[in-house]
């Protein structure tokens, strides 16, 4: 487990100054020059031994992302975006960087937009995060006044602006290229990819999108080393990470903590326990909603991280898990899951735009256990052709958590359809797609 | 928009203050590329609206002087203030009770939460404003503060940590003019673990090596 010296979030909780006094005495922007000075293949070469895998979900690479950036200059201006639009259910980890670590975001951004040769960032803030927002505009205006952002920001030599963006509630905006339609003053639709941010993202002009904390590690893995991080976690799954506790458990709360620790060794000491006891556990949700469950079996012995996580064919997503005691009617749990990207889809792509509906409704049937065992495969079969079948991976974020719940509570769902049957004479009235709407969805 | 209630203005003008916010706004973007201010003053107008009427909204006139702003057509405006949640098309009351009820705030009690905000205020169901204009109830996706469930966001502010009582407590508060402190309801200090943090416990600063 992460021991406090490893920690890279010492003010995570805002138990110290947040400002840029208290900022500098947690050693940002010290010698930030310095570390500008090693050059841009330099950092983006650090960046890359450290291993770091993007902290927002999809767990790629940070320093190869930053490595596709076009070399040298070039006559458009390039631009770094932050994607702070954390939305995804279960995850709360950015808003403490905001709130309390805002200084540590800005020094990063400036260190990342250098190695990119970005002279911008624009940080993209879910709109809710009103308060958050709020504290990186503070820290934003004592960076100006301090003379770490502007012309030769920190003394590098290098001109660096830093705006926030704030969004106005929409989830779909946290996918990149969604969120750079919504930066342009656009509707959330994500692009069809490619072409790739890095060859035309904001306003057409080489863009890299990354999370807030991928970013926001950035200055503390150029102070203290690549091995350093690397030598954190498991290989491939190097380093700290933000994670959260959402749930049945005795503490719910946010923490820093080493990849690859046992799940259920996390739960026992940042989340206090499950409420009841290790054995009233039903099922984890290890990193937001759009990844499966795992039941009580996977818990007890699965490692937190990105490759564990895949081999229990689950996800490690953000990290940020929801725990479910025994009390759980689990398929509503999931059910609400559903309304949830019924309620966020963009409406671009006819399988998500129409299957996320179909799935709500008929999973909000499964909670009742208003429907036939049949319709059980039905769905698992529709799950199939939203998946993969639409621009951005909402649809996917969509059919998974409910294939997740088939996969290890089909037994439940078969029993509350029996029940239902027992208790209403038999009659269940099948809520089927067309074959022809099938066809369409199958075609797409 | 084809929604031309009663209740639209005929004119809207931004007054001093939100001028000197899109003077602000303005100056972040290429000025080739200020369509990106539409959100951003689609909040400067519902602020406005907010402060001069007690009802936080974005009436169409509103919009067709966003648009004549930015110089893009109108339809643009009127597709991104419907595309995104927070910008609400009619009048709402004086305070914007949003109830998260996804899943983290479900299995943490948002029930409770959503049954004591209908009890405090009269409202019906989700969408409504109550009789007295003072409150409007909406249900919200996941807000992003999961740890801290269940939420609910009154206009900007998150009250964390909630129960029944406490949510009953709080809009009385409201109702009487009064502002409670935002965050945590119980005795907790935001997001570390209730009874005092587990991680972090060097008080002095810990240096980065």
């Amino acid at each position: 487990m992460l021991s406090d010296k490893d920690r890279i979030f010492t003010n995570l909780y805002g138990q110290n100054d947040w400002r840029l006094a208290g900022a500098r005495a947690r050693g940002d922007w010290n010698g930030t020059a310095e570390l500008i000075a090693r050059g841009r293949d330099a950092i983006v070469n650090e960046m890359k031994a450290s291993n770091l895998r993007g902290r927002g979900g999809a767990g790629f690479p940070t320093g190869l992302k930053w490595s596709f950036m076009p070399k040298g200059d070039g006559p458009v201006p390039r631009y770094l975006v932050i994607n702070g639009d954390e939305s995804e259910p279960g995850t709360c980890k950015d808003r403490e960087i905001l709130r309390h670590e805002p200084h540590k975001l800005i020094e990063s951004a400036l260190l990342a937009s250098f190695a990119m040769g970005a002279h911008a960032a624009y940080i993209y803030i879910r709109g809710e995060f009103f308060n958050e927002a709020r504290h990186l505009q503070i820290a934003i205006d004592e960076a100006y006044d301090a003379g770490l952002l502007g012309p030769n920001a920190a003394g590098s030599g290098w001109d660096f602006d830093f705006y926030i963006h704030r969004g106005a509630g929409a989830y779909i905006c946290g996918e990149e290229t969604a969120l750079l339609e919504s930066l342009e003053g656009k509707k959330g639709q994500p692009r069809m990819k490619p072409p790739f941010p890095a060859g035309a993202g904001l306003y057409g002009c080489p863009t890299t999108v990354n999370n807030v904390e991928s970013i926001s590690v950035a200055s503390t893995i150029l102070r203290r080393g690549a091995a350093w991080f690397a030598g954190l976690g498991r290989p491939n799954n190097c380093g700290s990470k933000l994670m959260a506790i959402s749930g049945h458990v005795n503490t719910p709360c946010v923490f820093e903590e080493e990849l690859g620790v046992p799940l259920r060794e996390i739960i026992e000491k940042h989340g206090g326990g499950v409420r009841g006891g290790w054995d009233n556990l039903l099922a984890v949700i290890p990193g937001g909603c759009s990844v499966p469950l795992l039941p009580k079996s996977v818990c007890e012995t699965v490692l937190m991280d990105f490759d564990s996580l895949r081999a229990e064919r689950s996800g490690l997503g953000t990290a940020c898990m929801i725990v479910m005691d025994k009390s759980t009617d689990i398929i509503k749990a999931i059910a609400r899951f559903s309304q949830f990207f019924k309620h966020e889809s963009c409406g671009q792509c006819t399988p998500c735009r129409e299957g996320t509906g179909w799935m709500m409704r008929v999973m909000n049937r499964m909670v009742e256990g208003r429907a036939e065992i049949e319709e059980i495969d039905m769905l698992e079969q529709v799950t199939r052709q939203v998946e993969g079948h639409t621009i951005c991976a909402l649809g996917d974020a969509a059919a998974w958590p409910i294939q997740g719940l088939i996969r290890h509570f089909r037994p439940l769902m078969e029993e509350r359809i029996h029940n239902y049957k027992r208790l209403h004479g038999g009659a269940g009235r099948i809520d089927a797609p067309s074959p022809a709407t099938l066809a369409t969805l199958a075609a797409e | 928009m084809s929604a031309q209630t009663p209740e639209q203005p005929v004119h809207f003008a931004f007054d001093e203050a939100s001028e000197a916010e899109i003077a602000t706004i303005l100056a972040k973007y290429p000025p080739e590329r200020k369509a990106s201010g539409v959100i951003p003053l689609l909040y400067v107008a519902q602020r406005q609206m907010g402060r001069l009427t007690d009802s936080a909204w974005v009436p169409v006139a509103a919009m067709d002087a966003i648009a004549a702003r930015l110089e893009v057509a109108p339809i643009r405006v009127y597709e991104v203030a419907t595309f995104y949640l927070m910008f609400n098309t009619k009048p709402i009351g004086r305070y914007h009770l949003q109830a998260c009820t996804t899943t983290s705030c479900w299995l943490r009690g948002s029930d409770d939460v959503v049954a004591a905000c209908k009890k405090a205020t009269g409202i019906q169901h989700f969408g409504e404003t109550s009789e007295d204009g003072m409150f409007t109830l909406t249900e919200v996706e996941c807000l992003g503060a999961c740890a801290n469930a269940p939420i609910l966001q009154v206009d900007s502010d998150y009250y964390e940590d909630l129960d029944g009582p406490r949510t009953e407590q709080l809009i009385e508060a409201l109702r009487k003019g009064e502002r409670p402190a935002y965050g945590p309801t119980i005795d907790r200090f935001n997001s570390a673990p209730e009874g005092g943090r587990k991680v972090l416990l060097d008080a002095g600063e810990p240096g980065q090596g």
